[in-house]
């Protein structure tokens, strides 16, 4: 599988020299006709894919005010140049944000401007040929969307904005990507991307719910589809059964048990991801939410709380309300959605959780700050609230913790490489080499403050890392989430446990 | 000569100003979907107005990515700044205090000008990544403003101009009333390139300048849950919603 050379560990991460059309050959899978078809969009690319990717594009101009203004803005100043990870990783000139912004750049001048209709030479205007749409498939899925180039830019200047809009032009020609789209049909049949029906998950919650009570002699539960519950908890699927996600999901369920309140899944809504942002299809988007607001007024719940996960906590953070609001449904005493990590949060800092923190004295933890809750999202009532709250968890729970160079967290954090819809084998090379600005960051406290584990929030970074830590010489099960430190230290209330009790709720 | 300078600068001020305004509207009436602000981000109106004060007058975004852009970036637009309005001298008639006031400012400045530019067309050649994404337009650009900058120190200092004529000119023109331009080599270039860099202004990267105000990503209040966010076509004409 190795027919590539990971770049080494350095810390602070060395710009590489460029290395002209480096990761050219890099391409996923290409999705194919059916499940574009279950999509709406073409199975294969269309005959007049010329003028109807012209058309779209205008659309998206028209539609979408960023990619508008950011056509016009930059001034290739070049700030941008060193701060991706796959151009650190890779040196792939074409990695470097504005050269990716320039693949839509010199089409949008030379089709939507007077300069680029008179004077193409000048202004680095270019027709729109196979070649360059080639090109599009192949550094558009170079871009994790981790707007890490947003936050240098003089101009706010989001990469990410061009590359969800370079595949839904795509896409809209028959040019889908397949681990994408595949998994977005799946989410509409199933309702989860692991395709994971009723039955089993239904199989799968109660082996885990054994689990627990071997574990900690409680009867903690793991309701499914409980109508009159309080709250819904909207998870990625990964959390269901994938190591180490599934340790988190058994730390959400204790602290629930321990707080005392009614909860439960729901088989319609068992996935909190939304890969339609990622092929930047608002309308997908859309429809993947509506299903959780469907499910959440079915089953009567009063809130919804959303599980570790990146991408998901932007869209529900940011996005839900706007494309299947209102959630006048709801209880407004609370946020809405609120995080599984403010929720924990509020609790420790009522006092309503024991930890034993020497249960994780074999861990000496550093927090990898996710994207899309990084750059995309908040956490708590401050902005910044998502870099203090997981990290008070971390240390309500952990005796040892240690941050790595701060320019590398907080929102200056290194994508885990796999984030955008990119977490495929296919891409595995890419994904190897774009962890590597965060895989030295880690090497240099590991090193220098004997760090043990990363912990993460998001269901891609723990299923990248788990893959990639390997190559770079630790161990697959380095990566940890959040609720399974939490999950490790909590001390439940032996007492009060009894699977009736969810009818009398003691809402925080 | 003068007739030929003084449409030359009536045109290029009409491109400049409806193309500014086209483009202006253009961009407020392009709706923004969704809640895209690069987090942390402020979470009241008032934030974002800090916000965007910081990153126009200080460049905040940039001091952060690299600090040698900022410095020179920074130094030259400060510079354009005050040359700019020691320039208002030409155009005024009495000369406003406080643009006589700052004229030793504007001098210095027109040197601080120069520097920046030059240091950011040597990194722009010099840094590999840099030289990469640079296209003929950026160096015009560079060309263009060095240009101004120079034939208008070579005024001050090598060939002194009729400088008194060629504000009788620009005043002239202001008021509607035509006085001759002096026909210098150093004043022709100086003035031309001002114009043709007016006439470039809406069609090129000079749209920075408005642009960034209408960046979702800076302009955007972090307020989804306390506000629904829900723009539709009217709402979305005023940026910083
Ligand atoms: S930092 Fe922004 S303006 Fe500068 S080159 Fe990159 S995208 Fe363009
Ligand atoms: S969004 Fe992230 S992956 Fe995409 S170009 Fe910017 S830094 Fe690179």
């Amino acid at each position: 599988m190795d027919d590539f050379t990971l770049p080494g560990l350095k810390e602070p991460v060395e710009i590489p020299k460029i290395d002209q059309g480096a990761m050219a050959h890099s391409q996923p899978f290409s999705a194919a006709p059916d499940h574009q078809i279950a999509l709406g969009f073409p199975g294969e690319l269309v005959d007049d894919w010329h003028d109807k990717a012209i058309a779209k594009f205008g659309e998206i101009l028209d539609s979408q005010r960023a990619l508008k203004v950011y056509m016009d803005a930059c001034v290739k100043c070049g700030a941008c140049t060193d701060k991706c990870h796959y151009f650190l990783g890779t040196g792939d000139p074409k990695n470097m944000p504005v050269a990716r912004q320039d693949l839509m750049r010199k089409i949008f001048r030379r089709y939507f401007t007077w300069a680029g209709k008179w004077l193409p030479w000048l202004v680095g205007a270019k027709d729109l040929t196979r070649d360059v749409l080639d090109e599009w498939y192949s550094y558009f899925h170079q871009c994790s969307q981790c707007r890490r180039c947003s936050v240098y830019c003089p101009y706010g200047i989001d990469t990410a904005e061009f590359s969800m809009a370079a595949r839904e032009i795509m896409d809209h020609i028959g040019m889908g990507q397949k681990y994408c789209n595949e998994i977005i049909g799946k989410v509409h049949d199933i309702g989860n991307n692991l395709g994971l029906p009723e039955k089993a998950l239904g199989a799968t919650l109660e082996d885990l719910e054994e689990d627990l009570e071997d574990e900690t002699g409680i009867a903690v539960r793991l309701p499914l589809n409980e109508k009159g519950a309080d709250i819904l908890l909207i998870t990625p699927s990964a959390d269901f059964f994938a190591e180490p996600h599934v340790d988190g999901l058994m730390g959400y369920a204790k602290v629930f048990h321990q707080a005392g309140v009614s909860w439960t899944l729901s088989s319609k809504a068992s996935e909190a991801a939304n890969f339609a942002m990622f092929i930047g299809s608002h309308d997908q988007m859309g429809k993947i939410a509506e299903r959780i607001r469907d499910a959440a007024m079915e089953l009567g719940v009063k809130r919804i709380i959303v599980g570790e996960c990146g991408h998901a906590w932007r869209v529900a953070y940011n996005f839900w309300d706007t494309l299947v609001g209102p959630f006048d449904f709801l209880d407004p005493n609370y946020p809405i959605p609120q995080h599984i990590c403010e929720f924990t949060y509020d609790l420790i800092q009522k006092g309503e959780l024991t930890f034993d923190k020497s249960a994780n004295d074999h861990i000496t933890p550093t927090f990898h700050d996710s994207c899309n809750v990084s750059r995309a999202s908040r956490m708590g009532d401050m902005p910044g609230g998502q870099f203090k709250i997981p990290r008070d968890i971390i240390k309500a729970c952990c005796n040892n913790f240690v941050d790595m160079a701060d320019d590398t967290i907080h929102e200056n954090t290194f994508c885990c490489g796999g984030g955008g819809g990119l977490l495929t084998d296919d891409l595995l090379e890419l994904r190897a080499k774009g962890a590597s600005p965060r895989m030295g960051a880690y090497d240099q406290v590991v090193k220098d403050h004997g760090v043990t584990h990363l912990v993460a929030i998001c269901a891609i970074c723990k299923t990248q890392f788990s893959k990639i830590m390997p190559m770079y010489g630790f161990a697959m099960d380095d990566i940890v989430g959040v609720h399974q430190l939490v999950s490790n230290a909590l001390i439940l209330d032996g007492q009060e446990t009894n699977e009736e009790n969810n009818g009398e709720t003691v809402d925080e | 000569m003068t007739a030929a300078y003084a449409i030359l600068f009536y045109a290029a001020t009409l491109i400049l100003i409806i193309g500014l305004v086209v483009k202006i509207r253009q961009y407020a009436m392009t709706p923004a979907p969704l809640k895209i602000p690069t987090t942390p981000a402020p979470t009241t109106k008032q934030g974002v107005v800090l916000r965007m004060a910081r990153e126009v007058l200080l460049f905040q975004s940039l001091f952060r990515a690299n600090k040698w852009i900022w410095l020179f970036g920074w130094m030259f637009h400060v510079a354009l700044v005050l040359v700019l309005a020691r320039h208002l001298r030409y155009f005024t008639e009495p000369v406003w205090n406080w643009v006589v006031l700052i004229q030793p400012f504007g001098i210095y400045a027109a040197f601080a000008f120069v520097v920046g530019l030059v240091a950011l067309w040597i990194r722009r050649i010099a840094v590999e990544r840099i030289r990469y994404i640079t296209g003929p337009s950026d160096h015009l650009m560079l060309l263009i403003l060095l240009g101004i900058a120079g034939s208008g120190l070579g005024m001050k200092y090598v060939a002194k101009t009729d400088i008194v004529a060629v504000k009788a000119f620009i005043l002239g023109l202001l008021y509607f009333d035509w006085q001759p331009l002096p026909a210098d080599p150093a004043v022709l270039i100086h003035l031309g390139l001002v114009a043709l860099l007016m006439i470039v202004f809406p069609f090129s990267k000079l749209l920075h300048a408005p642009g960034v105000f209408f960046s979702p990503t800076r302009n955007q209040v972090d307020n989804p849950r306390e506000i629904r966010y829900a723009p539709d076509a009217t709402s979305n004409a005023a940026p910083g919603e």
